[in-house]
């Protein structure tokens, strides 16, 4: 009977095969545990970031209701007086940022892959490949910089001479060009799994390669498409240094690009700058904002990978 | 009918040059990006730039602790993530049975490498930093930056896995080889160019990382190099934030310096990575 059971979990985490082949030779058995052990790390980093997330926030609701927390338009946590802790400016700071970015990213990322699918010459893409390899190892801090000298003062001011210093459009910009080679290649890749066959039924159809695009790979491959968008605004949403840098830390209610704003990172960013005391309510303040932050990037990502599994086409 | 098929292939040539533009716009800025720190940076970097400590002189401001603090970080982190991360490509690529359970590990790695960088930097600091009393260490941002790309490392050294050739395996098994003696001695060689690949470029994202690392409790202001895993440290992306911060408009300059660097190593990182695609490459 103990025996059985033991067997039962053992099944569980290593396959029967290996099992067998086990029982001729102990090095094999320790291995197993050793890997087990590495792979048991991921599950410990997600289940790490869980309990913090909440057990920190936890002390910051027994002090701010969470209706208070999600209905409030007021985010003054760190200046005396008048403290208020509404989350709403942090949250549309971070949506127009996002919003900002993926009206960049969307457009130009679906219609340079489509581009490269479609248009190209082999050649032409071998030379892009790497420069968009090139563009998405360049450092957040560096985008950020290049967002607060460069896009701000000589693009953006010419044409909005009430810009101000720090502002939402630039930091939308950059954030956009940040995300552009993630949407490019996940697309690229959604258009590529899509047969040759299919592509080549269009052509002889007598479709232009637009048509072939528009009416048969992209529909095609939308599923992966899509995935791709949701999985570039989770990234823009999560974005922290650029923000920090070129978006200001003024958390305000506005749908003004022109004006400063706050993220819901770049106040966590600034919190952590400042030398908040371990334990006072704007230090637990971080891992309430962090939760809802992770909640709406998870949630993003887990909807991506949904549409993935359930609108794939399969090809046969 | 005619008219309809010159309007058709009008269409599909407006959107070849509009799709073009598109593709144009991203290298014109990546143009414009790379000029424009490089001609900055190069204006105020001179041998003591990279000599000197963090100095309320711009002039005098140089990034050794930043260059040092990096160098610590990442070549501490370099064999925790390397060893945890291709140990768990192994154990779910060779040995995790197809099970509910398995589904669920690989599904929880898809979905923490999607989480915001900064959530690592607040589980680094409630975990390393507090509770396992490491403090402000490099030990500390080590373990943090390595949480934060396992998850990229484990992805890719699973494709390198997958794609040996069957036959590899089967030729070890054939000649009498144990399944670890066929992973450790056939499969892992053989996949050892793309794991390296992806690993590199982990590295670099690791280097460019800035925000969990503010948020563990990096330094800003440091005059000293670390000595230990122990010290607390900077690193050249804090830097390069703190200088864009500071209002002095010659830190301008010093921040595009700092970024010079920076970029020049990561170029060279990703020429590395190319070079052991294209040198290995299963063609």
């Amino acid at each position: 009977m103990k025996n059985n059971k033991e067997s039962n979990w053992y099944s569980i985490l290593f396959d029967k095969k290996i099992r067998h082949m086990n029982s001729k030779s102990s090095q094999n058995n320790w291995v197993n545990y050793i890997l087990l052990l590495a792979t048991l790390i991921s599950v410990f980093t997600t289940v790490g970031i869980i309990v913090i997330l909440v057990s920190d926030s936890i002390h910051f609701f027994a002090e701010v209701s969470i209706i208070e927390f999600l209905t409030g338009i007021k985010w003054n946590p760190l200046i005396e007086p008048n403290k208020s802790y509404g989350v709403l400016p942090l949250v549309a700071g971070t949506m127009m940022i996002t919003l900002g970015s993926a009206l960049i990213a969307i457009p130009v990322g679906l219609g340079s892959a489509i581009y490269l699918t479609e248009y190209s010459s082999t050649r032409f893409r071998k030379i892009i490949k790497p420069i968009m390899e090139i563009l998405a190892g360049i450092p957040t801090v560096v985008y950020g910089y290049f967002a607060l000298t460069f896009i701000t003062p000589q693009i953006l001011e010419p044409i909005f001479p009430q810009i101000q210093t720090f502002n939402a459009l630039s930091a939308s910009i950059a954030v956009g060009i940040m995300i552009l080679p993630m949407v490019i290649s996940l697309s690229e890749d959604a258009l590529n799994s899509v047969p040759e066959s299919i592509r080549q039924g269009a052509y002889a159809m007598g479709s232009t390669r637009f048509e072939v695009a528009s009416k048969v790979m992209v529909p095609s491959a939308l599923s992966g498409i899509v995935s791709s968008f949701i999985l570039a605004i989770s990234r823009a949403i999560g974005e922290t240094m650029i923000v920090a840098i070129a978006a200001g830390m003024r958390p305000q209610l506005t749908a003004n690009f022109l004006k400063p704003v706050q993220t819901m990172t770049g106040y966590i960013v600034q919190v952590s700058l400042g030398d908040t005391p371990v334990g006072s309510l704007e230090y637990y303040s971080i891992f309430a904002v962090g939760l809802l932050l992770f909640l709406l990037t998870l949630s993003l990502n887990i909807i991506s990978q949904w549409i993935l599994m359930k609108y794939r086409e399969v090809y046969h | 009918m005619s008219d309809l098929h010159k309007r058709r292939k009008r269409t599909d040539k407006i959107f070849k040059v509009v799709f073009l533009i598109f593709i144009g716009l991203a290298l014109v800025v990546l143009a414009a990006l790379i000029f424009d720190i490089f001609s900055k940076g190069f204006i105020m970097m001179d041998w003591g730039f990279f000599t000197n400590f963090d100095s309320r002189f711009p002039e005098k401001a140089g990034i050794k602790a930043g260059l040092f603090g990096t160098l610590y970080v990442i070549g501490l982190m370099i064999p925790i993530t390397f060893i945890t991360g291709t140990a768990t490509a192994i154990y779910l690529e060779e040995y995790a049975p197809k099970n509910k359970l398995t589904d669920l590990i690989k599904l929880n790695i898809a979905n923490l490498a999607g989480i915001p960088s900064i959530i690592y930097g607040m589980l680094g600091l409630a975990v390393f930093v507090r509770t396992l009393g490491l403090g402000r260490s490099v030990l500390a941002g080590s373990l943090t930056l390595s949480l934060l790309v396992l998850p990229v490392v484990i992805v890719s050294a699973q494709e390198a896995l997958r794609s040996v050739p069957k036959s590899l395996r089967n030729a070890s098994y054939g000649l009498g080889a144990n399944h670890w003696q066929t992973v450790y001695k056939v499969v892992l060689p053989s996949a050892l160019p793309s794991i390296m690949t992806g690993f590199i470029l982990a590295i670099s994202r690791a280097i460019g990382e800035t925000a969990p690392l503010i948020m563990m409790g990096a330094l800003t202001f440091v005059m000293f190099t670390p000595q230990g895993i122990m010290d607390s440290f900077t690193v050249m992306p804090i830097q390069i934030f703190n200088w864009t911060s500071l209002p002095k408009t010659e830190y301008e300059l010093v921040a595009a310096s700092g970024s010079v660097v920076l970029l020049l190593i990561l170029f060279a990182l990703n020429g590395l990575a190319t070079f052991i695609r294209y040198k290995f490459s299963r063609d």
